[in-house]
Formats: C-alpha cells, sequence, structure tokens
C-alpha cells in the first residue's frame, strides 16, 4: 500500500461518507424511538421493502440473540411492513423514497443511518433474509461476542452468506409468516466455496455455493459474493464500501488469520429459497433496481422457469452452528 | 480460623457485591479495593449494597492501570487492612470482581485448615517460565520501567530501547531471586504480614516500583523469603489465550467449572447469569471432594489456543487464508496424481480402484469436465463438474476436494491435456504423491483419427506442457514424492514400477496386485514416432524407443512387450 494508494482510498471514503451525507433527505423518519438505545445498545441496521412474511421471525430471532434496537429503513413497501414495523416498541423507522439502485442498492441509506446513530455502537448490518450464526449461539448472546471482541481490541467480525435451500425444489413446500425458514429451506452446500485476496481493499472475495453451481456455471466470475462483514463497533470515519462486502478504512476487513491459523468467523444464514421467491422475482424484474441490472434476478427467473433444483446427494442438512465449525465454513478462532 | 478475601474490582461491580455478600455470609471477611477511576455514581450503591455485612470494608482506593505498581500498592493495603482488622484470619485470598466460588467457603476453609502453613502461590523461576511474551523476561528486572505499556506505549518503548543501548542492568536487592506467577494467591498470615512488615520492606518495594509487571513477581518473589512451605500453584482457575489476555467463562461452561472442583475461577462473564446463580446459591455440602482438577478445562482452552494458532491443516475458509508458505498444511490429506497412466494402460482407474480401494477419479483437471470418481457430477461437498467452475480457481476446486474427503484419499489421473494450473502447487504440497511415466500422450495421438499436420502440432504442443511440468518436478522446491519414469524406462519393468507406488499408498498391501492392469496395443507406435521425427518434430520425453520390425508385425499380440534400447 503505497502513499497514492492509501490517498485514494481515504478519498473513496470520503465520496461514500459524502454520499450518505447528500442521501440523507431521501430517508424521513415514520417512528422516532431513539431515546430507547443505551450507552452500550447493540444495534441492527436493515433496509427493506415488501419482507412482511419474513419479518415476524426476522424480529423474533434477533430480539432472541439480544440485539436491543431496530434501526430499520423501508424502500416503499406496500404489504403492510411499514404499518407492521412502525408499532414495534424497539424499531426506529425511516422511510426511504428515492431510488433504491441510485442510492448505491441502499448502502448510501444504511452508510447515513449508521453514521448519524451507531457510533460507538456495535451494529449488526443484515438484510431482512440474513440470519446471523456465530460459534456457541445457541448458548451465549450476542453481547458476549461483542464484549468478547472488545477485549480483543477487534472492530469488525466476519460472516459468509450461506445459501440455504429446500429439499426439494423451491416451489414446494409454502412458507408461512412467522415460522422458522430453516424448517423448510434446510440444506446447504458443504464445500465448494473458491476464495480469491481483494488486495486493493484487502478483503476476502468468496464465491461458490449453490447459486454459483447451477445458475452461473458458465459465468462463475459474476457469481453473488458471498463474503460479508456485518458486525461492526461502528466509528465516524467508517463506511460500508459495496454492500456488506467491505469497509473503509481497510483495516476492517482483516478479518483472516494470514499465518496459518484460524480467526474467529460466522454465517448468515440465507432464507432466499422459498416459496416467496418466484413473487419476489417477478417484481424485482419489473422494478430493475438490483445489482448490475438485476442479474442474480435473472438468474433466479431463468432457474425457476426451468424448475431447477439445488438438491443433490451431497447437500448437507443443516443441524447447528458446530456443523459449520467442523465443516470449517466458520470458526471459532480462540474463542472457547 | 478462617480465610479472607480482597477483591480487586474495576467493572461488573454489581457482580463482585454478589460475590462478597456470598463470601461474608459464609464467614470469611471481604475487604474490597475499587478502582480510583471508578465514578462516584458506581462506587456509592456498592458501598450502601454491602453496608449491612459488618465483615465487609473498602480499603484505600488506587488507580490503578495494568502492569504498573499501583496494583501491588492496593493489594499491600487491601492486606493490611485485612491482617490489621480480621485477627481471625488465617489465609488470605487475593481475588478479583470477576472471580466466582465454583466451591462453597466452607469446603475452602477446610481445606486450608488442613495446610496450616501453606502458601498456595504459583512461584516460577524467570528462565523456567514459559508464558511471558515478547522478549521480556530476563529484563522484567533487569531494566526500568516507569511508563505504563497500555498508557504510554511509545515512551514505553523508547525508555526500553535507550536502556538496551545503555546496557542498564538493575541490581536486585540482597536475597531476592526474581520469581514470577500468576497474580491471583493464597498466603497464610505469617507469609504475609513476614513480607509487609519486612524491615527492608522499603527497599524492596523501590526496586518493584519500576519492574515490569510488578504484580505477577512481588508477591510472588518475596514469599519465597519467608514461606515455610511454597505450594506453586493458584488456586484460582485461569486461563489465558495466545495474547495473554484472560478466557472468560460463559453458560455454557458450567458443567466443565464443576467438574473441575477448583475453589474459584476468573474471569467470569459478567452477564453469565446462570452460573452466578448455580454457583452463589448456598450448596449442601457434598462431603469429601477431590483436588483440584483443571485438566479437562486446561485441554479446552489448549484447544482453543491451537485452533487460532496453527488452525485445521487444508483449509481455506472466511476466516483462514494463509498466505503462500504459510499454510501449516497445504492439503488436508495425502493424494495421488498418476500423470500419463491412463493412456498407456486400458481402463486404469478401474484397476487403480480394485487393487488399492479408496476414490480413484479420471481426469480431473480434464478439459471437458472433472471426471470424477464413478462418472458422478457433484461430489463431497456439492463439488461441480463444471470446467469453467473449476478453472475460475482450479487451486480452490483442488484443495476444497482433498478437504471435502478428508479421511479418504483421493487418486486421480493426469496428462498434459489437462489443466496445468495446479502444478507448483501439487509440486510443493508435501500431501502430493506425484507419479509421472512421460511421453504417453503420444499413444493416444497415434490412435488418433486427425490428419498427421494436427498430430505433429498436438504432440509439439503436449510435449512442450509435460516438458515444463516435469521442470517443476525436477526443481528442488519440491516437496511432494515424485517419481518418474520415462515411457521406455516404465516399459522395461511395468509392474514394478507399478508395484512401488502402490506400496507407498498402500503400504500394509505387500504383494503383488492380482491382476495386471490391461496395457494399450503398442504396435505401431515405434514407427508413429519415426514419423514425428520424419516430419521434424523430436520426441524425447518418451526415451529411447526402438522396435524392429513394428511395421512388419501388425498383428502382434497386443501385450508384446516393446524392445527397449537405452
Amino acid at each position: 500500500m503505497n502513499l497514492w494508494q492509501r490517498y485514494r482510498l481515504r478519498a473513496r471514503r470520503r465520496l461514500l461518507r459524502f454520499r450518505a451525507f447528500r442521501s440523507r433527505r431521501q430517508i424521513t423518519p415514520v417512528t422516532d424511538r431513539l431515546q430507547g438505545i443505551g450507552k452500550d445498545s447493540i444495534l441492527l441496521v436493515s433496509v427493506l421493502r415488501n419482507e412482511m412474511t419474513l419479518l415476524p421471525y426476522f424480529m423474533r430471532y434477533y430480539r432472541d440473540l439480544g440485539i436491543d434496537h431496530f434501526l430499520m429503513i423501508d424502500n416503499q413497501s406496500d404489504d403492510g411492513s411499514l404499518a407492521w414495523l412502525s408499532v414495534q416498541p424497539d424499531v426506529t423507522l425511516w422511510s426511504a423514497k428515492g431510488s433504491y439502485k441510485a442510492a448505491r442498492y441502499g448502502l448510501d441509506w444504511t452508510n447515513w443511518i449508521l453514521m448519524r446513530h451507531a457510533r460507538r455502537h456495535w451494529a449488526l448490518v443484515v438484510d431482512i433474509d440474513e440470519f446471523f450464526v456465530y460459534p456457541f449461539c445457541d448458548s451465549r448472546p450476542i453481547r458476549a461476542l461483542t464484549d468478547w471482541l472488545d477485549s480483543n481490541d477487534k472492530s469488525s467480525y466476519p460472516a459468509m452468506v450461506l445459501d440455504m435451500y429446500p429439499r426439494d425444489g423451491m416451489t414446494g413446500e409454502t412458507y408461512l409468516p412467522g415460522g422458522n425458514p430453516f424448517e423448510i429451506a434446510d440444506h446447504f452446500d458443504g464445500g465448494n466455496y473458491t476464495i480469491s485476496r481483494n488486495t486493493w481493499y484487502g478483503n476476502l472475495w468468496i464465491q461458490g455455493g449453490p447459486r454459483a453451481r447451477a445458475m452461473f456455471a458458465d459465468d462463475p466470475v459474476n457469481a453473488p459474493s458471498l463474503n460479508k462483514i456485518p458486525l461492526v463497533k461502528w466509528a465516524w470515519n467508517y463506511a460500508y464500501a459495496s454492500s456488506t462486502h467491505m469497509l473503509l478504512p481497510r483495516g476492517l476487513n482483516g478479518t483472516y488469520d494470514e499465518w496459518g491459523g484460524e480467526r474467529s468467523s460466522g454465517c448468515l444464514l440465507h432464507a432466499k429459497f422459498l416459496s416467496t421467491l418466484p413473487k419476489k422475482v417477478s417484481d424485482e424484474m419489473e422494478r430493475r433496481e438490483h445489482f448490475a441490472d438485476s442479474r442474480e434476478y435473472s438468474a433466479y427467473a431463468e432457474a425457476l422457469r426451468s424448475e431447477i433444483t439445488l438438491t443433490n446427494r451431497w447437500s448437507e442438512k443443516y443441524v447447528n452452528w458446530r456443523q459449520l465449525e467442523i465443516l470449517g465454513l466458520m470458526s471459532k478462532g480462540s474463542w472457547a | 480460623m478462617t480465610v479472607g478475601f480482597i477483591m480487586m474490582c474495576h467493572t461488573a461491580l454489581g457482580r463482585a457485591a454478589e460475590v462478597a455478600r456470598h463470601w461474608a455470609e459464609a464467614g470469611c471477611p471481604v475487604v474490597i479495593h475499587v478502582d480510583r477511576r471508578v465514578p462516584r455514581e458506581d462506587y456509592d450503591p456498592l458501598v450502601r449494597q454491602l453496608a449491612d455485612l459488618d465483615s465487609v470494608s473498602f480499603s484505600p482506593r488506587f488507580a490503578c492501570r495494568w502492569g504498573t505498581w499501583s496494583l501491588v500498592a492496593a493489594t499491600q493495603a487491601a492486606a493490611e487492612q485485612m491482617l490489621h482488622r480480621h485477627a481471625g484470619v488465617r489465609h488470605v485470598y487475593l481475588a478479583s470482581g470477576a472471580c466466582l466460588p465454583l466451591r462453597s467457603a466452607a469446603e475452602l476453609i477446610d481445606y486450608l485448615a488442613a495446610r496450616p502453613q501453606t502458601d498456595f502461590i504459583e512461584s516460577v523461576t524467570t528462565s523456567d517460565v514459559v508464558w511471558t511474551k515478547g522478549g521480556l523476561d530476563r529484563e522484567r528486572f533487569s531494566l526500568h520501567f516507569p511508563f505504563g505499556w497500555r498508557s504510554h506505549r511509545r515512551l514505553f518503548d523508547l525508555v526500553v530501547r535507550v536502556q538496551r543501548l545503555l546496557k542498564v542492568e538493575r541490581r536486585l536487592p540482597k536475597g531476592v531471586v526474581p520469581h514470577l506467577g500468576s497474580q491471583w494467591w493464597c498466603l497464610s498470615r505469617q507469609t504475609l504480614s513476614a513480607i509487609l512488615q519486612d524491615p527492608d520492606r522499603a527497599r524492596h518495594d523501590r526496586f518493584f516500583r519500576t519492574v515490569w509487571i510488578p504484580d505477577e513477581s512481588y508477591f510472588q518473589t518475596l514469599a519465597r523469603l519467608y514461606a515455610i512451605n511454597i505450594e506453586s500453584r493458584s488456586l484460582t482457575l485461569s486461563k489465558f489465550d495466545f495474547e495473554g489476555k484472560p478466557y472468560n467463562f460463559y453458560d455454557d461452561h458450567l458443567q466443565l467449572l464443576r467438574r473441575s472442583d477448583c475453589f474459584v475461577a476468573r474471569k467470569i462473564w459478567p452477564h453469565a447469569d446462570r452460573l452466578y446463580r448455580t454457583f452463589l446459591a448456598p450448596a449442601p455440602s457434598q462431603g469429601m471432594r477431590a483436588e483440584p482438577s483443571p485438566e479437562k478445562i486446561d485441554r479446552l482452552f489448549a484447544r482453543a489456543v491451537d485452533r487460532r494458532m496453527r488452525g485445521r491443516p487444508g483449509l481455506y475458509m472466511q476466516s483462514r487464508y494463509p498466505l503462500k508458505d504459510h499454510e501449516n498444511g497445504k492439503t488436508a490429506g495425502p493424494y495421488s496424481v498418476f500423470h500419463g497412466f491412463s493412456d498407456l494402460f486400458e481402463e486404469f482407474d478401474l484397476w487403480l480402484g480394485r487393487t488399492v480401494g479408496g476414490r480413484v477419479h479420471g481426469h480431473l483437471f480434464a478439459p471437458e469436465r472433472a471426471e470424477f470418481a464413478g462418472g458422478e457430477t457433484v461430489y463431497n461437498g456439492c463439488l461441480s463438474d463444471s470446467e469453467a467452475l473449476r478453472d475460475y480457481n482450479p487451486q480452490s476446486f483442488l484443495t476444497n476436494l482433498i478437504w471435502n474427503t478428508r479421511g479418504d484419499r483421493q487418486c486421480f489421473q493426469f496428462s498434459p491435456r489437462d489443466n496445468q494450473a495446479c502444478n507448483w502447487f501439487m509440486a510443493t504440497d508435501p500431501n502430493a504423491q506425484i507419479s509421472v511415466i512421460s511421453g504417453t500422450w503420444a499413444v493416444r495421438l497415434l490412435r488418433s483419427n486427425m490428419d498427421f499436420a494436427d498430430i505433429r502440432r498436438e504432440a509439439a504442443r503436449l510435449q512442450r506442457i509435460e516438458t515444463d511440468h516435469l521442470k517443476i518436478l525436477r526443481t528442488n522446491f519440491v516437496k511432494a514424492r515424485v517419481r518418474i519414469w520415462s515411457m521406455a524406462e516404465f516399459l522395461e519393468s511395468p509392474m514394478e514400477a507399478l508395484q512401488t507406488v502402490i506400496d507407498e499408498i498402500r503400504p500394509q498391501a505387500a504383494r503383488l496386485p492380482a491382476e495386471a492392469p490391461r496395457m494399450t496395443d503398442l504396435s505401431g507406435f515405434g514407427q508413429f514416432l519415426q514419423n514425428l521425427k520424419n516430419q521434424g518434430m523430436q520426441p524425447i520425453v518418451m526415451g529411447e524407443f526402438v522396435t524392429p520390425g513394428d511395421a512388419q508385425r501388425a498383428d502382434a499380440p497386443a501385450r508384446s512387450k516393446p524392445h527397449v534400447v537405452r
């Protein structure tokens, strides 16, 4: 990293923060319960649109994990998500007008909310269909993890996206609101992930899983990125650079060990391949507001048309975080 | 006679109060030291909370910084207060606010009463200590450390460097032999008062005031001067990670802690409600119990340290991505690469599978697709046979395959027609066993239905690729077990050569395979090579082939061994 490169990254970070600042007028508060945020509250930040089916389970899951306050940005939902969220006692809700795409897929809004309200707090930034799993998450609340990270002077924590899919096709069992999506989508790919290093940002670029295998086999470069750093102890000068895949300053992306050891890491269980997918795909294909001309959604549409089954005889059935640990998808690191 | 507790607190005062109350109600006096930097709003409630207990008192407050004299000064003051106020105390136990008693105070009192003259303090000479970090072991005592490492990092480093330059060597007070150990001790009144009332105490204090981390050496060293019987171990169960930070105990450690039979554990995560609830509940006396035995917990944490330091060999994942040559195991297990065998023998993979068992794949790096064993399209870990996915990151493909099938040896075929991207990786991997018969690709060309000009071009291309691969396999960077035969050499005694390779895979099967693999028909091969030569291409990798009368004997038996001239 020479001086020029460092200068450019700094300029990039300032641009990102400026974009976030500029987007502040696009989001207007719906319910303000910011008083509910204590000195060391753990926050969750999420941008959503029409997620009424998953929301009840999402809120329950993260409340159980020990999230103290939810900062939610609604992007013009018309399925009642907004009304439902506005009556939750631990949610501060904003409504975002403008284009999701123009706001860099919601990132400008997220960065702005983090800048304004998450300073000096641990913040978990996830989508509504992502469920955070970390070592000992069945017996220790998320505060145990953040306390441990604090005592180790670490301010970011990685979690790879793990695509979950049902055993028999996406259109099989219907997902009902409130239910655990991973009782239906309970399979995943155990070991077909490819990794390379992004020397510019210092993060790892991970691709693979069922989406690469079944939808991007001819075009692996464009397969979705799975590396994420969703848990950050926010400081005023931080900014997410591209979704939650990478952060600036780049030191925050160094969440992996390079000398043969293992650092601690988690997974984000991805509840995308449910019975709700067809509706979502048709909506999003019309809206065209997603990354790279909605390349991903085109692939989903194609997959749904040809009724691809993601399951094969080597698919793993999800049990718990220890299973993911043994498979080498996540690690306890030195946490015990 | 009883035991008195000194508690050093700076956070989670509520928990400290619970523990202090537990001990006080069991008849043990408690002296609490609270860091001066704790604000009044937090300190006052603690005092109020414990006001109803006569045997709980608060000692003068010091601002304690990690690794500095202030911690020792605070301990001294508290210990003096303890000895002065509570005449019935025979042992003094130094604990922290994050400590939790695992066994009842009565059991501890009995245990100590049975050992009235014993001091429990970990005390090891500097040369025997393995856990000190970063070169500062002997220098802890030979240099001055006036600045805190955490508060004034730069000044600290500067002062150390200057003193090293000046070759500073402090003189030890007379009779003092430096010892180190855990700062959580339990000393008898005799020993402790001897340390505190020593006529030389001023001199000792002056020396230790600028020693590095005196709280790990002051009492540990001076106890050696006065103690009658030192048990060099701490009664407090406390584990440290690879950076020297103490591990926290959580609710899920409950059973481990219970079975450890230790008296006190540290540190407890302040929100571990179940631990506090369980261990602070008035427990029925369980009669005679064993000596503390923290081995199980030791093992658990030793494993965690090992995981952090060395990781799992052959695993590449989001939080373990080693730099080249720091892999600590490039792949997860041994595997065998058979270069050129499948061209010389018919159905070689099937034969190999029958002979050695295990999984024998076809050409995993073939240009059309990854030929998994049994013609599967998806393999362990949902690894796809798509050539595009594989070629996108061949090294990930290989390491994933070996990781996904760990415990099960993988064998696969290789040839110059395949993707060559992993050649360096495999050659430098100690887990790889690479056996090469060079030049057999020409056999397939011999049988191919191509124009001779194309054959000639293809032969030149394959020979170039194979030569490059052989060059890699002959460098001195090679870590794999490599065997190279030219085709001519191999054909001199094929079964012997095969046997050496197979013996290495399956050492226990020390007998010749029941059947020999079927060799492809080599009739016309010598002439074919000659034709290549005549066309201006020089086939060299197969060795010196001369097959007299080959062309005339077109009906020769398929298994006939070619005549070889070296």
